[in-house]
């Protein structure tokens, strides 16, 4: 027995210990800190003990301890998460999936896959191409982020636009309930009977219990692919285009924009050698059968021309194709060569209010004295604007913190979304009562509390107030203490 | 038991008309007792606040063409006609997006988006649209159509839902922009939840641009033939749109149809090409089965080259003299289990007198109808079922089935998660107010 003196904590170490091994637990501060933040390295709070998951039994011991001692715990992927959804708890356990890295199964005859949680995006892609298909989910962090973080945040990428995101791609899920059962959800048939728990839990960052195995559908890789790169004087001119493609009911497989601010970061980090002068440049990608593609390609230069583009340049081959697409995908991390400091804000507006909206973000810009460089999916009106700063002059957070707040604001105005991929996470919240009223909330949660009724599977992360389940609707007692305790050192 | 007079205050407020019910208001054979047609979201809520504190049952009602799917309410206190929340709320053609209140018809929707050349791609069979199927309908049975294939079905296409709770909570998640990961997807736990967690009485959906043209290209043959050259379409780098198959009650052979889209030219070349491939023709029109439910409408002659005798097993013996009768069903499959469903599909007639049609996507969601005695068709049932490896690769739940045949079997199969559904439904009506036991686990 332990003292009485033990927190749960102590006790919950010393029983994972015991089950699992001391290699598998991570106890030593120094190295638990590696685990402090994700990739939104604004919070960070070291866990109270580390779990290196091998298998799914490893997952569910760890769980099941969780659950009995009442600790909370939170699943991480590879980490890049940029809500601070795998954001630790120092009273908790955090259960790392990355060494569950195999591919279980990938049958091809079947278009499907089956993987651990710690797979790397590109990893799958990368071993079914020779067979001529991929996984279609492809967020720009794929050659790091694990299809577990995928699953739980229902990842897209700039291909999502024709190919929908990680929701559309996942036909099974094996999970571990915060209650520590393991349960099998759907598998390689369509259509699992009764509710839809993959779509519940898809995009529930990691707030309804630990997915250990995921089914997912392979796509047959397009005949052809071809890529241009449009450039414009205005942003107004490439939001015309872009507006114009769409109108044509063509559907590219990508449709990307970024700005001059944004332009001229990727040129100072990877010399993309964009066209001099474009105040935007469009990036447009179709792919499918060979005669549509040529067909509609030729359109989509047409439609860029006229909307005012004044050079458009086709990739001959791959290597020009990742040239093109070098200077996008290099953008956000781009932007720290001509900023110490800046904010990946992501928000959504339908898409043709994009040029109002960009224009109220200059403004805002302008006026706060902050600049703004814009990176996007034009084609489903996801932003991606980077908040430049100087964190070591004095204030500049604040008006920095104040200017992406202020761009969620229009994105709300607009009918829109505060986040269309990185997810809620410990970062947005305090923002999720902005977009939904408190009976919306209170219904979601009533939906985790089927799930987690005692609220220890990632507390404080996506809702801003715990939810005490049995509780019905407006009938609050005062904050959960679990989720005080997590929640407090976070905001 | 229900008191109408305090249903229709509730909707006073709203212009909503409660009556009482009559024989054509029965739920697959469950009487109901009233009916209320709310006019608005505010109006739902508030029938259904007063209803569930009356402790009455409550099952909502679009147009109702499939109200008997899924198994009979253990009772029907209240209809909640949803017809008079009928407004298209939005069309953003440029955003590509539909914003529409519950109870519009799937085809008035269509109608209007079709003026922007765009399209809700569910493809409901052609009787549910011409019957007035609604958006919630839809939504609520989870339909599936043939161009599910690449699109996805209706839970891929819906972008967020309004929902109102047993006791009257009024609820949204989602938004109506395509791409937004705030939140809970609440609105695809409603898809195909047959009304049991709450209300639907808005949707906003993702619609697509209409192609300018399309091309059908069908072959027939011996089934595992059929099968094969269906997957080999499908894995194809054709890009086609459906891929729809139909196995005929009776039959040793099925026909194969492959509908491709885009431009003409494009279409052209590509049909050709699926042509080759399929060893099929090509043709401007889809099939007479396009989309269409197998049984009743298009079946095909019963039995034919079916053993009806057959007593082989003891179900047949006792049930022949017993009048056949139809059980409609959904079955899935993998890709590749496709093949083994429609080999079972013979063998359950062989084996038990039946007449088993079989027809859907070769991405494996097929409609399936049944024919034959109570018995046999459990029996039948449990056969297809058999065709998967296990429920991971391939269920088959029985949707419409006289009642003879729901006492004989189980209509749901194996649910993987049924105690976290149990819990949601606890969660969101624990009063068992909406539609009980007409889901799985008998939720
Ligand atoms: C440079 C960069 C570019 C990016 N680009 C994109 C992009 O284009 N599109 C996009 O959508 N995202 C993008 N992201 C965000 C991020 O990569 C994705 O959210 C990714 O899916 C996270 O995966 P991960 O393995 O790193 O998850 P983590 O960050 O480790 O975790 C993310 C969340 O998932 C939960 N989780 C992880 N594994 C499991 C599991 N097995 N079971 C249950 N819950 C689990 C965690 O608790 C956490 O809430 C980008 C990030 C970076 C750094």
């Amino acid at each position: 027995m332990a003292p009485s003196t033990a927190t749960p904590l102590d006790i919950i170490t010393a029983e994972l210990i015991a089950e699992l091994g001391s290699d598998q637990v991570i106890t030593d501060r120094q190295r638990r800190r590696t685990y402090e933040c994700d990739g939104l390295a604004a919070y960070r709070v070291v866990p109270g003990v580390v779990v290196l998951a091998q298998d799914p039994d490893d997952v569910a011991a760890t769980v099941r301890a969780c659950a009995r001692n009442g600790v909370p715990f939170v699943a991480r992927g590879s980490g890049t998460g940029l809500s601070g959804g795998a954001l630790p708890h120092s009273d908790g356990v955090l259960v790392v999936m990355s060494q569950m890295r195999a591919i279980r199964e990938v049958d091809v005859a079947a278009q499907r896959a089956v993987v651990d949680p710690g797979v790397i995006n590109l990893q799958l892609t990368a071993a079914t191409s020779p067979d001529g298909y991929y996984f279609a989910p492809d967020p720009s962090s794929q050659s790091v982020c694990s299809i577990g973080g995928n699953v739980a945040e229902n990842s897209g990428g700039a291909h999502c636009l024709k190919y929908g995101f990680t929701t559309n791609h996942v036909t099974g899920l094996d999970l571990v309930t915060p209650g520590g059962e393991r349960v099998e959800i759907g598998g390689k048939a369509p259509d699992p009977p009764g509710y839809d728990l993959l779509g519940a839990l898809v995009g529930s960052e990691g707030t309804l219990g630990v997915v250990t195995a995921a089914t997912v559908r392979l796509t047959r890789l397009p005949q052809e692919v071809r890529t241009l790169l449009a450039a414009f004087r205005s942003m107004d001119d490439a939001g015309a285009a872009t507006s114009a493609i769409i109108a044509a009911g063509v559907i590219p497989a990508a449709i990307e924009m970024m700005d001059a601010l944004a332009i001229e970061a990727a040129e100072a980090a990877v010399h993309c050698n964009y066209p001099a002068g474009a105040g935007a440049v469009l990036v447009v990608e179709l792919d499918g059968p060979s005669p549509d593609v040529a067909g509609e390609f030729d359109d989509v230069v047409r439609l860029c021309e006229e909307a005012g583009s004044f050079e458009v340049r086709v990739a001959a081959d791959d290597d020009e194709r990742a040239l093109i697409w070098k200077g996008r995908k290099s953008a956000f991390a781009a932007v720290g060569r001509i900023s110490p400091d800046y904010i990946v804000q992501d928000g959504v507006i339908p898409r043709t209010a994009l040029p109002l909206v960009l224009r109220q973000i200059a403004e805002l810009s302008e006026s706060a004295g902050v600049r703004v460089a814009n990176v996007f999916h034009a084609g489903d009106g996801n932003l991606h604007p980077l908040v430049l700063f100087d964190g070591s002059v004095e204030g500049a957070v604040d008006r920095a913190e104040e200017v992406a707040g202020g761009i969620l604001d229009l994105c709300l105005a607009h009918g829109g979304s505060i986040t269309g991929e990185h997810g809620v996470g410990a970062d947005k919240a305090k923002h999720m009562p902005r977009m939904f009223t408190a009976d919306d909330l209170d219904t979601m949660q009533a939906v985790r509390c089927a799930f987690d009724p005692d609220g220890i599977s990632n507390p404080g992360k996506v809702f801003p107030t715990p939810r005490l389940c049995g509780e019905r609707p407006g009938r609050h007692q005062g904050a959960h203490p679990l989720a005080e305790s997590g929640v407090a050192e976070v905001f | 038991m229900a008191d109408l007079q305090r249903l229709a205050d509730a909707l006073k407020r709203d212009g909503g008309e409660v009556r009482e019910a009559g024989p054509a208001d029965a739920v697959d054979g469950v009487p109901a007792t009233a009916v209320a047609r709310p006019a608005s979201a505010d109006g739902v809520a508030a029938v259904l606040r007063e209803a569930t504190a009356q402790g009455l049952a409550t099952v909502a009602r679009g147009a109702g063409t499939a109200l008997d799917w899924g198994a009979p309410p253990e009772r029907v206190d209240l209809i909640l006609d949803t017809t008079g929340l009928d407004r298209l709320v939005e069309h953003g053609a440029g955003d590509l997006v539909v914003v529409a209140e519950a109870g519009l018809p799937v085809a008035a929707l269509s109608e209007t988006v079709r003026a922007a050349a765009q399209e809700l791609v569910v493809d409901l069979p052609p009787e549910r649209l011409a019957g007035g199927s609604t958006v919630g309908g839809a939504l609520s049975t989870g339909a599936s159509g043939p161009r599910r294939l690449q699109r996805g079905g209706i839970r891929d296409l819906v972008l967020g839902a309004t929902v109102v709770l047993a006791d009257g909570t009024i609820a949204s998640s989602g938004g109506k922009v395509v791409k937004n990961v705030a939140g809970y997807d609440l609105a695809k736990l409603l898809t195909g939840a047959y009304g049991t967690l709450g209300v639907v009485v808005r949707a906003a959906f993702r619609l697509h641009p209409a192609r300018p043209d399309r091309a059908f290209v069908v072959a027939t043959g011996p089934l595992a033939d059929v099968a094969a050259r269906a997957r080999d379409v499908v894995a194809s780098q054709l890009a086609p749109a459906a891929v729809e198959i139909d196995r005929p009650a009776g039959s040793d052979g099925a026909e194969v149809a492959v509908l491709l889209e885009g431009t003409t030219a494009a279409v052209g070349q590509r049909a050709a090409a699926a042509a080759e491939l399929l060893g099929g023709r090509v043709q401007r029109e889809p099939p007479a089965w396009w989309a269409v439910l197998p049984g009743a409408a298009a079946a095909g002659p019963f039995g034919t080259g079916v053993s009806t005798g057959s007593t082989t097993v003891g179900g047949a013996t006792s049930a022949s003299g017993v009048e056949p009768v139809e059980t409609y069903g959904k079955a899935t499959a993998t890709l590749t289990g496709v093949a083994d469903l429609l080999a079972a599909a013979r063998g359950a007639e062989q084996r038990y007198g039946v007449g088993v049609a079989l027809r859907g996507t070769a991405a494996g969601v097929l409609h399936t109808v049944v024919t034959g005695t109570p018995e046999a068709t459990a029996y039948a049932v449990g056969h297809l079922r058999g065709a998967a490896p296990s429920p991971r690769d391939g269920t088959v739940t029985v949707l419409r089935a006289p009642r003879e045949v729901r006492a004989r079997l189980d209509a749901w199969g194996p649910v993987g998660g049924l105690d976290l559904m149990r819990a949601i439904k606890r969660q969101l009506d624990p009063g068992r107010s909406l539609a009980p036991g007409r889901f799985v686990g008998g939720i």
